[in-house]
């Protein structure tokens, strides 16, 4: 068990080239499943490299528990580090797989059946230690190789995309087994990946890269509801945030064409005499869809697309010289070219300075 | 724009039979996408209709004209493959107009031509760029491009928008679906994943190990399955399935551990009953669940999966483990005690032997 601190952690590839990681301190709780977030090149990799010790950091510190880690090699460092979860000796047994990376360490037969077994046990493939593994289905696989990260009982276990080659129904059901464990454990967890939803579904915070700057750390729903960057805004949800590009003028907000308006709410009011230049930002289920009539009041739009997802159904809808996309339930049914007003949830409006890229409204204005 | 027409298709590669008496009709103007897991006999298929795989069998037909023995040339058909093929020395435009250019159009005509396709896709102001010059979707677009300038009598596309990254896919799918019907072009499209195939289709084959498992539209092949491997393979999160057998005393089903009863309307019993099936499996989708104070069954959470719209909770009945859609602001802890409804009218039961839906 351990907490792991980086503070002020550097990372350069080379004089000329943009840093991989910019000045990142994180501090990741004792327990705690962090999973890193972003699109490749955003530094979240190299960040999980210099937490193992396979990459050393340009600057800054790495603490582990209460232990400085800079000049310690990645075998002192006492954790596991998961690939892509298939890299088992195929020849071995399942048995022989987990208990591999104790036997390496010389402990004695009984204490390394015993703790294989105990491992097994947990991830229920007791009935599997005797098979080898090429033989079984790729979610047993996948766990025979957590067994073999956790057998260790290592103080931190890093994690690099090991969902990323399954199929997507596999994917969903490892997703729930190394929640639960991971809940189980309690083991620290630092998870890397790509995947919105594998961040948003597993973790306890998720840290947001771009650009090897740090964005945002919260809960995934805060980071859902309350959005501190455009980049966080737009790489979270599906389908991604509806955004337009205009200015505030009062307490509206007006897109760069002037057709496209919308009355803001009261915590906007101190930007009203500014005319700043914004993005406006409203996710897909922020949006209603109405039947065209005099009785509602809304954004007047055109159906161009209609997705039916069996579970909800998403439309593309022409409003105002935008697109907005609206995500309602299944059963409502409108078909391309039909006229409808759109109406937004004003408690879910986003805005987003034009320079700095920045979220305006105070983070929890609409849980108030 | 045309109507395919392939009929009791067969192919064999060796011994392995890829497909066997395949047949499906493509209406004219009609979206259909041909969904099913790798190694279904989708690509075969798509490759049959191009004229790039000889049958073993069976006849393909486009606007009443039997193309089985014509070349692919000669078929009229256009292709497009999940890598986008594109002369990576010639612009865009360059591109665009090499298929005219082939057919001896003159140099005004296919100016004007590729022009209209490039509006359309809104690609005009990357004509003069070579494909390195591009991102993945815009060079996407240009192979798109290629295959309409000419106007082909039908679209075959492979997987189109696999290589793109997920922000990108969302987009081109609307972006193909707004093209199709804009062209009123015929698209037999090939696709494993069912998101897409949901959205863009107006209708969807679904096949697997060869065989047509159902054609329908998205809404009938998701509420209304026609068996158990298009029930588990159409949905995200999956469908909730479980063993379990029928109690004609108590009216009810049983779950194969006995810890769940689920009480069965007088049209549902009378469809098990004639069925006689020797064991079934009951499913229900996660959002045809809904936790509930006093609910039919009870249950432990296993899981919370917040997704910020929604939270998937995983609950355990019995030996069952249970995907259950929830509001985004449902909380609850590991281990918690959870009541289960199930909206019954709109479950499923399947014969386990044969897959089939009994209702």
């Amino acid at each position: 068990m351990a907490d792991i601190t980086l503070q002020n952690v550097n990372k350069s590839f080379g004089a000329g080239i943009p840093l991989a990681v910019n000045d990142l301190t994180l501090n990741i709780r004792d327990g705690e499943f962090l999973v890193l977030l972003g699109p490749s090149g955003c530094g979240k990799t190299t960040t999980l490299r210099m937490i193992a010790g396979l990459e050393r950091q340009t600057s800054g510190d790495i603490c582990i528990g209460d232990r400085v880690v800079n000049n310690l090699r990645p075998g002192d460092r006492d954790i596991a580090f998961v690939f892509q979860f298939y890299a088992l000796y195929p020849h071995l047994s399942v048995r022989d797989n987990i208990g591999f990376p104790l036997k390496a360490q010389n402990l004695p037969a009984a204490e390394v059946n015993r703790r294989v077994e105990n491992v097994a046990e947990r991830l229920r493939i007791t009935h599997l230690l005797k098979s080898t593994p090429g033989r079984l289905p790729g979610g047993e696989q996948q766990r025979v190789a957590l067994g073999r990260a956790m057998v260790r009982q290592p103080q931190v276990f890093l994690m690099d995309e090991p969902l990323t080659n399954l199929d997507a129904s596999l994917r969903a059901d490892m997703r729930v087994e190394l929640k639960h464990l991971q809940h189980d454990l309690a083991t620290t967890m630092v998870y890397v990946t790509h995947d919105q939803v594998e961040a948003m579904s597993m973790s306890h915070r998720i840290a947001v890269m771009n650009n090897g700057l740090l964005q945002q750390v919260d809960t995934p729903l805060n980071i859902y509801r309350h959005p501190q960057t455009l980049f966080v805004g737009t790489f979270i949800g599906s389908p991604p945030m509806n955004i337009v590009s205009g200015k505030i003028m009062g307490l509206r907000f007006v897109s760069d064409d002037g057709s496209f308006w919308i009355d803001l709410p009261p915590a906007a009011q101190k930007y009203a005499t500014h005319n700043l230049q914004t993005y406006f930002g409203v996710r897909a289920e922020d949006l209603t869809l109405h039947e065209r009539s005099a009785a509602v009041k809304g954004i007047p739009g055109v159906i161009r697309i209609r997705e039916p997802l069996g579970d909800e159904t998403i439309y593309i809808v022409d409003a105002e010289g935008q697109t907005l996309t609206i995500k309602t339930p299944p059963r409502l049914r409108f078909k391309p070219g039909d006229n409808v007003n759109i109406t937004v949830n004003h408690q879910a409006i986003h805005l987003f300075d034009k320079t700095s890229e920045k979220a305006l409204l105070p983070e929890r204005w609409s849980d108030v | 724009m045309s109507s395919l027409e392939v009929l009791n298709l067969s192919k064999r590669f060796g011994r392995k039979q890829a497909l066997n008496g395949l047949n499906i009709t493509v209406k004219d103007g009609e979206f259909m996408v041909l969904l099913g897991p790798t190694a279904a006999g989708k690509t075969t298929t798509l490759r049959c209709v191009a004229g790039l795989e000889k049958l073993n069998g069976g006849s393909i037909t486009l606007d009443a004209e039997v193309i089985t023995a014509l070349s692919p040339a000669e078929r009229d058909i256009a292709l497009v493959f999940q890598t986008y093929a594109l002369y990576p020395r010639k612009t865009a435009f360059e591109n665009m107009a090499f298929p005219l250019q082939a057919r001896g159009w003159d140099a005004d005509r296919i100016k004007r031509r590729v022009g209209e396709v490039a509006a359309l896709l809104r690609i005009t102001e990357l004509l003069q760029r070579r494909p390195a010059q591009m991102s993945g979707g815009q060079q996407q677009r240009v192979a798109l491009g290629r295959a309409m300038v000419r106007q082909p009598r039908l679209f075959l596309m492979d997987e189109p928008l696999t290589n793109l990254d997920f922000k990108l896919r969302v987009e081109m799918r609307a972006e193909l679906k707004r093209l199709q019907s804009e062209l009123a072009a015929t698209f037999f499209y090939v696709t494993n994943d069912q998101v897409e195939a949901m959205s863009m289709a107006d209708r969807i084959a679904v096949l697997n190990n060869g065989e047509l498992q159902q054609v329908d539209t998205p809404e009938q092949i998701y509420d209304h399955p026609a068996n158990l491997f298009v029930a588990q393979f159409v949905g995200s999160p999956r469908m909730n399935t479980f063993e379990c057998r029928l109690d004609l005393d108590q009216r009810a089903l049983i779950s194969a551990d006995g810890v769940l009863k689920l009480d069965l309307s007088a049209t549902q019993l009378t469809a098990l009953s004639a069925a006689d099936a020797k064991t079934l499996v009951f499913g229900c989708r996660p959002e045809d669940l809904s936790i509930a104070e006093k609910g039919m069954a009870v249950g432990t959470v296993y899981v919370l999966e917040p997704l910020g719209d929604r939270t998937f909770v995983d609950v355990q009945v019995g030996g069952q483990s249970l995907r259950v859609r929830a509001e985004a602001s449902y909380r609850a802890a590991e281990g918690d005690k959870v009541g289960l409804d199930f909206d019954l009218a709109r479950c499923h039961v399947f014969d386990a032997q044969t897959g089939k839906t009994l209702f």
